[in-house]
C-alpha cells in the first residue's frame, strides 16, 4: 500500500485531480443533502406525482431564467382563507359569508394558470357560492356560481364560458384592461377574488385557496406532471453514484478475484475462466439489459445485478491475468507458501494488492460509465419504475418533446448533472493514471 | 559441533520431475531436476549443497519445503513422513522449516512494511495476541541486527538496502522458531561487501539456536567457513558427500575436483586465472546420459562401466561417500 499512499500524496500537484475531487465532493454532499432533506419514502411518494403537486405550476422554467430576461416571468401566488376567519351574517336557517382573497400582481407576464380550491364541510345540503373578481381599476366581474362538493376545484383558466365572455383565456383577461388584452399587457395592482358563500347548515364551513400558477419555479423548474424537477436532480445524485460505484466495485473486484484465482490455480480452472470470458465478451450488454427490462424487471437493483454479472467475465480478466501471471511466480509468493499462507490468503493478500494501485485510475474512470449506462437505460424507457433519476427526467423530457416545446431546462439540468459526474471522475481518474502509471506522464 | 547427532531430516531416493507437455496435453518427457537423492541432516549442523547452475539445487530445496510434490521417494522430518501429512500437519511442518531466498527484494511483498511482513507468519499460524506478536517481531529484529527496530518497523522493502532486506528475510524465516533453515544462495545477489556479514549472521544464528542449515551455493570458496559438510550435486543427483575439510583436501569425485580446480587461485600471481570446468555441456535433464551422468565429461571414465551402470555410493573414507566407479573396492 506504500505506493498507494505516496501516490495519494502527489494528488495535490495535479490541479485537475483537485478539481475532480471537488466535483466529487460536491456530488457526495448533494447526495447526503438529498437523502437527509427528502427521506427515501417521501422521495418515492413525491415522484409518484398527483395531488401532492397541485400547488405547483405545470412546465415552469427554473427561477434563474429571469436573470436572462427583461420581462420577469411570474412566480406562483397562493392565497388561502377559511370561512371561519370572516364575519358571517346569520339568518333563519341559513347564513352568508363573503371571503375576500386579496393579492397584488406585479409581474410583467401572465401566469400560466389559475385555480381555486374549495373544501367545504356539510351534512346534507352543501353551500352555494358566487365568485366575483375585483380589479385594481375598480371593475367587478362575476365569474359564476358553484355548488362545491366536499373537495372542489374551480379551474378558472379552463372555464370555456368565462373565456367566451371575456374573449380571452381568463387568466389573462382577468389581469389586464379590456382594451389591452390583445397587447398582452398586464395590469399591475391589487386584485381581489371574493367568494360569496351561502351556507344552509349551522356547522357548514368553507376553506378556500386561490392559486395563480407562475411560470418559473425553484432552481430546476417543474415537469408536465407539476413535479419539481429538483427532486429528481437531488435524488438522482445518490442513485447515480451508488449505481456507478456498486457496479464498478462489483465488476472490478470480482473480476480481479476471478482473474487472480485462475492465475493462481492455473490448469483447467484458468482455462475455464478464459473460455467463459471469451464467450461473455461477445455477448452484447445493452440488448440483454433491454430484454431483462422488458421481460423481467426494471428495478435498478435487478439492472445492477445484471450489469455486474455481465461485467464479471469482461475483457478486464484478460488484462488482469496478464498483470498477475508474473506476480504468481514472484519469490515473495513462494516465500508466503513456504511459511504456510493458504490459497485464499495468497490470492487476496499477496497477489491482488500488488496490482491494485495500477487499477485505481481505471476504477475511478469506470464509475461514470456505469452512471451513463443507467441513464441510457432510463432514456430507453428501462429506468427504475419508482425511483427519481436523471435518466428518467430525460426520458420524460423526450416523451413530452421538451426541446420542441422550448423546455430546454428539462434536458439541460439532468444532462449537466451527468456531465458533471463524468467530468469529476474523469479528471480525477486521468490524474491518478499519471501518478500510478508514471510512464504516461507528459514530458 | 554436530550437536547430539539427532537426525532432523532424512531424504530417501527422492525424485522431483517436471512433466514436459506439448500443447498443454501431450506428455513428451520429464525434466528430472531431482533424480534419486538420499541424505540425512543432523540437528545443529550446517550442510552446503554445491553444484553448477541448473543441477536441481533449488528444486531440491523447494521439494523439502513442500512447494513441489516429489515424483517418488520419501522425506522424513523429525521422524514424520512428509507425504503423509494432512493440511494441519503440513502447516505445522512449514512452521518448523524456514526459507531464505536468493533475491531479497523479490522475496518481500513490496506493499507490506517490515512489521507486517514479520507479522504475517504469526498471523497465519495464529501465534499469540497482538502484543506478543509485537514483542516477537522486535526480538527477531534484534537477532538479525536490525536495531533499533523502531527505525525499520514502518519501512517498506524498497526503502531498505539489500543487506537490510536480506536481514528481514532471515528474521521472517526465524519468526516461527523453526528447527531447520533452507537458504537458497542467500548472498549471491548481494553486494560483495555485505555477503560475509550476512553469512556470518546466518552462521551465528544457526549455531546459537542449534538449527539445521541447508545452505545452497555455487561458490565453493565460502563453504569452508559456513558449513560442516558439503554435498556436491550434479545433474539432479548427489555425487559426493563429505566434511568440508576432507572434501577440500581430498576430493574423491572427478566432478568435485573439477569444481575445485575452477576456483580462482588464492595465489595472487594467478588470481585472475580461473580454470575451466571439463569440456562439454552440462547434461540434459530430460534425457540424461546413461550410467554415470558425468561420464561424457569425465577424464577418467572407464569404458564399458561408467556409461553403462549408475555408480552407487562408495566410501573412500570415514564419513565420505562418492558416487564414482573409481572408488569401487
Ligand atoms: N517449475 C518447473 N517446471 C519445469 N522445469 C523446471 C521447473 N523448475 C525448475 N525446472 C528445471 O529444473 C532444472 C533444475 O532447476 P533448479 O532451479 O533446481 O536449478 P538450480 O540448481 O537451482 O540452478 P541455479 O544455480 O541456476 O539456481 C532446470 O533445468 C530447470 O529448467
Ligand atoms: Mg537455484
Amino acid at each position: 500500500m506504500n505506493r498507494f499512499m505516496t501516490g495519494l500524496r502527489q494528488i495535490g500537484q495535479y490541479p485537475s485531480a483537485m478539481a475532480g475531487i471537488l466535483v466529487i465532493l460536491f456530488l457526495v454532499g448533494l447526495s447526503l443533502y438529498a437523502v437527509f432533506a427528502i427521506p427515501y419514502r417521501q422521495a418515492l411518494d413525491l415522484w409518484r406525482g398527483g395531488e401532492i403537486w397541485q400547488d405547483h405550476p405545470r412546465n415552469a422554467a427554473p427561477a434563474w431564467v429571469n436573470w436572462f430576461r427583461l420581462n420577469n416571468l411570474p412566480s406562483t401566488i397562493i392565497v388561502e382563507k377559511s370561512s371561519a376567519d370572516v364575519e358571517s351574517e346569520n339568518f333563519q336557517g341559513w347564513s352568508r359569508v363573503r371571503i375576500p382573497l386579496e393579492f397584488s400582481y406585479t409581474y410583467d407576464e401572465f401566469p400560466s394558470e389559475m385555480n381555486l380550491f374549495l373544501k367545504s364541510r356539510f351534512q346534507d345540503k352543501g353551500p352555494f357560492i358566487r365568485l366575483f373578481w375585483e380589479t385594481p381599476d375598480g371593475r367587478e366581474i362575476l365569474l359564476g356560481g358553484h355548488r362545491p362538493r366536499l373537495s372542489h376545484r374551480v379551474a378558472l383558466s379552463q372555464d370555456r364560458n368565462l373565456e367566451r365572455r371575456l374573449d380571452a383565456p381568463p387568466h389573462m383577461a382577468l389581469l389586464s384592461l379590456p382594451d389591452d388584452i390583445d397587447k398582452r399587457k398586464v395590469l399591475k395592482g391589487d386584485y381581489r377574488l371574493v367568494i360569496d358563500a351561502v351556507f344552509f347548515e349551522e356547522e357548514s364551513s368553507l376553506e378556500t385557496k386561490f392559486i395563480s400558477y407562475g411560470r418559473v419555479h425553484g432552481p430546476a423548474g417543474t415537469d408536465h406532471q407539476r413535479r419539481d424537477i429538483m427532486v429528481a436532480l437531488l435524488w438522482g445524485t445518490p442513485i447515480a453514484l451508488a449505481f456507478g460505484l456498486l457496479a464498478a466495485v462489483g465488476t472490478t473486484i470480482t473480476t480481479l478475484i476471478i482473474a487472480a484465482t485462475g492465475v493462481w490455480f492455473g490448469n483447467w480452472i484458468d482455462a475455464a475462466i478464459q473460455r467463459i470470458t471469451e464467450v461473455n465478451m461477445i455477448l452484447p450488454m445493452l440488448p440483454i439489459l433491454v430484454m431483462v427490462g422488458a421481460l423481467y424487471s426494471r428495478s435498478i437493483w435487478v439492472m445492477l445485478g445484471v450489469v455486474v454479472l455481465l461485467g464479471i467475465f469482461s475483457a478486464g480478466i484478460k488484462m488482469y491475468r496478464a498483470m498477475l501471471l508474473p506476480i504468481r511466480e514472484s519469490p515473495y509468493i513462494e516465500a508466503a507458501r513456504a511459511y504456510g499462507a493458504g490459497h485464499s490468503r495468497i490470492i487476496l493478500r499477496y497477489m491482488i494488492p500488488r496490482v491494485l494501485p495500477v487499477l485505481i485510475p481505471g476504477f475511478v474512470t469506470l464509475i461514470p460509465t456505469f452512471v451513463f449506462l443507467e441513464a441510457s437505460l432510463a432514456v430507453l424507457g428501462l429506468g427504475d419504475p419508482v425511483l427519481p433519476t436523471w435518466g428518467k427526467v430525460l426520458h420524460d423530457a423526450q416523451g413530452e418533446s421538451a426541446l420542441y416545446n422550448g423546455y430546454y431546462y428539462w434536458v439541460i439540468s439532468p444532462a449537466f448533472m451527468l456531465m458533471l459526474t463524468g467530468l469529476g471522475f474523469a479528471m480525477l481518474g486521468f490524474a491518478l493514471d499519471r501518478i500510478f502509471n508514471p510512464r504516461l506522464r507528459s514530458i | 559441533m554436530t550437536g547430539d547427532n539427532e537426525i532432523v531430516v532424512s531424504v530417501r531416493d527422492l525424485h522431483t520431475w517436471f512433466e514436459l507437455r506439448r500443447w498443454g496435453i501431450v506428455r513428451v518427457g520429464n525434466v528430472r531436476a531431482v533424480d534419486g537423492i538420499s541424505f540425512d541432516l543432523k540437528r545443529g549442523e550446517s550442510v552446503a549443497f554445491v553444484g553448477e547452475s541448473g543441477c536441481g539445487k533449488s528444486t531440491l530445496a523447494r521439494t523439502l519445503l513442500g512447494l513441489h510434490i516429489p515424483t517418488s521417494g520419501k522425506v522424513f522430518f523429525e521422524g514424520i513422513n512428509m507425504q503423509e501429512l494432512d493440511r494441519k500437519g503440513l502447516l505445522d511442518y512449514r512452521a518448523r522449516v524456514g526459507f531464505v531466498q536468493q533475491d531479497p527484494y523479490g522475496a518481500l511483498p513490496p506493499f507490506m512494511d517490515v512489521r507486517r511482513i514479520l507479522r504475517e507468519p504469526l498471523i497465519i499460524h495464529g501465534v499469540g495476541d497482538r502484543k506478543e506478536q509485537e514483542s516477537r517481531i522486535r526480538e527477531s529484529m534484534e537477532d538479525v541486527r536490525l536495531s533499533p527496530p523502531e527505525e525499520f518497523l514502518h519501512k517498506f522493502p524498497h526503502m531498505l538496502s539489500g543487506g537490510q532486506q536480506q536481514r528481514v528475510v532471515i528474521a521472517r524465516a526465524l519468526m516461527l522458531k523453526p528447527s531447520m533453515i533452507i537458504a537458497d544462495e542467500p548472498v549471491s545477489m548481494l553486494d560483495a561487501s555485505v555477503r560475509v556479514e550476512i553469512l556470518n549472521l546466518l552462521r551465528n544464528i544457526q549455531k546459537t539456536r542449534q538449527l539445521t542449515l541447508a545452505f545452497i551455493t555455487h561458490d565453493l570458496s565460502t563453504v569452508r567457513y559456513f558449513a560442516e559438510r558439503v554435498f556436491v550435486m550434479y545433474a539432479g543427483r548427489i555425487v559426493e558427500k563429505s566434511t568440508v575439510d576432507n572434501l577440500l583436501e581430498h576430493p574423491a569425485h572427478p566432478y568435485t575436483r573439477a569444481l575445485l580446480d575452477a576456483l580462482p587461485d588464492p595465489d595472487p600471481e594467478n588470481a585472475a586465472r580461473m580454470r575451466e570446468l571439463p569440456s562439454g555441456e552440462p547434461p540434459s535433464l530430460i534425457d540424461p546420459p546413461s550410467g554415470c551422468r558425468f561420464h561424457p565429461r569425465c577424464p577418467h571414465a572407464i569404458k564399458g562401466l561408467c556409461e553403462v551402470d549408475i555408480p552407487p555410493d562408495f566410501e573412500p573414507g570415514e564419513g565420505h561417500t562418492a558416487a564414482c566407479w573409481l572408488h569401487r573396492q
